[in-house]
């Protein structure tokens, strides 16, 4: 326990201080809407029907793009090895690492979204279902990213392939995401019911994908 | 972390055997399954003739998941065991899946179109269907990116069986997504039981396919194996590189 909170704490004031990845994916999820905006053209009411979808789909893509460099320095510069040898389990390593992704890359994310959901004309009631679904989603990402970052370590030309090994893997997030941020729009009485589905999901995920992470790095490192 | 191909050697003569066998079989089944689905089995009182795609069409998506289910078998058994040949399984397994997963949208595609008036519609099955062909590549495109094959087949299977676990649940939510975003009346209702006249055709096109999986997979093993030792043999006895000269 002691272990996984110092990797935490270590990934975290990498992340902060260095600068740079949080801020990235920031201004990439910012590009995608302001894409999203251009092509969809300056009708409010269309904007604002497609808001959830649109920043769903949106922090989806900056979170897969920010996974292949979980790993990647710790790998390079020998610290994937010392933990190696230092912790019991390398799925423990990987939850602290997926925890350290979560704050530092996806809830950057989160708290970008309803600024940019004004810019889309989302209504009034839809902000706090979107916040609430992305939060209880997105651990279930960097817990994916975790898997993926580990495989990736030992791949040529990593990110193009991470999405394709990703994208169908997370679709019940998305599915149940926007579904849910839809349902507590519509105060519809399906928004507990989906919320916990999403909770199953990453609860799921929190099981699974840190044996399969820390065997892919085992495997990778060796 | 020598390749021992003692058990595979035993396994080369036996997949020779097993192979024309096995093709034979296949096509005198689907011979005889396709004699039924075409011309012996009653046109639907609503589909009229259309209704024979589905011998093409359903067992290519029972084989579509049964590759699948190959594959994971065969992953979990590489995994846990180490066995070269259980990896080789995996490998090979998965273009085949991912063609019968193809043929499978292919012909769910062509029978959409008389039936729902488009040629694609977001059906639960064929969604969840073409999320699996996604599922197929991944996991090609990752044992194409990996040149050490024993650290593919590692990170390969650890794909394969996360992908596993979680098509269940992609299924589940897919089924979710359609059915309350999309109105019923596109989905024809499906009548529960289906008449045995079309039952026999149906279950011996999925004989045919399955036997023609068995034949293939068997083939394309020992393809994988030939190139493995090529490759070992190469390796031992040639100089690394003699295409440099200028």
């Amino acid at each position: 326990m002691k272990k996984m909170l110092a990797i935490f704490e270590r990934d975290i004031a990498l992340a902060f201080r260095a600068g740079g990845g949080a801020i990235n994916s920031v201004v990439f999820l910012a590009l995608t809407v302001l894409i999203f905006a251009l092509a969809v053209g300056p009708d409010r009411a269309r904007l604002a029907a497609s808001a959830a979808p649109i920043l769903w789909t949106a922090a989806t893509l900056a979170a897969m793009l920010s996974f292949d460099s979980i790993f990647q320095a710790d790998f390079e510069d020998g610290s994937l090895d010392v933990l190696a040898e230092a912790t019991e389990s390398l799925g423990f390593v990987a939850v602290s690492k997926a925890a350290a992704h979560w704050v530092s890359a996806l809830l950057p994310l989160i708290l970008a979204t309803p600024p940019l959901a004004v810019l889309l004309g989302l209504p009034a009631a839809a902000y706090f279902p979107l916040v609430i679904s992305l939060a209880v989603a997105t651990p279930a990402l960097s817990l994916l990213g975790v898997l993926a970052s580990a495989l990736a370590l030992s791949l040529r030309r990593a990110s193009i392939l991470m999405t394709i090994l990703t994208a169908p893997l997370l679709t019940p997030a998305v599915i149940f995401g926007v579904a849910a941020a839809n349902a507590g729009a519509e105060n519809s009485p399906l928004f507990g019911p989906l919320l916990m589905l999403l909770a199953a999901f990453t609860l799921l995920f929190l099981i699974a994908m840190p044996l399969a992470a820390g065997a892919a790095l085992r495997f990778n490192i060796d | 972390m020598a390749f021992d191909l003692a058990n595979p050697q035993r396994f080369e003569k036996l997949a020779a055997r097993l192979v024309p066998l096995l093709t034979i079989a296949s096509g005198v089944t689907a011979l005889f399954g396709l004699y039924m689905a075409l011309f012996d089995s009653p046109a639907d009182y609503q589909q009229g003739d259309s209704v024979r795609i589905m011998y093409v069409h359903v067992p290519a998506a029972w084989m579509a998941l049964l590759c699948y289910s190959t594959m994971a078998i065969a992953s979990a058994i590489g995994f846990i065991f180490k066995h070269p040949l259980a990896d080789v399984a995996a490998k090979s397994a998965a273009p085949i899946g991912a063609a019968f997963t193809f043929l499978a949208l292919v012909t769910g595609s062509l029978w959409g179109k008389p039936m729902w008036g488009t040629w694609w519609a977001w059906d639960a099955r064929l969604t969840s269907v073409l999320i699996l062909f996604f599922l197929y590549i991944g996991y090609i495109a990752l044992w194409n990116a990996i040149d050490d094959k024993i650290r593919a087949a590692r990170l390969a299977a650890i794909v394969c069986l996360v992908g596993f676990i979680n098509i269940p649940i992609i299924k589940f939510s897919v089924d979710w997504w359609n059915s309350l975003h999309q109105p019923a009346s596109v989905l024809r209702a499906g009548g529960p039981t289906i008449h045995g006249s079309m039952l026999t055709p149906l279950i011996l096109m999925g004989a045919a396919y399955a036997l023609g999986f068995a034949a293939l997979l068997l083939v394309s093993m020992r393809g994988e194996l030939a190139e493995r030792r090529i490759a070992r043999l190469e390796q031992a006895g040639r100089p690394p590189s003699k295409a440099t000269v200028a």
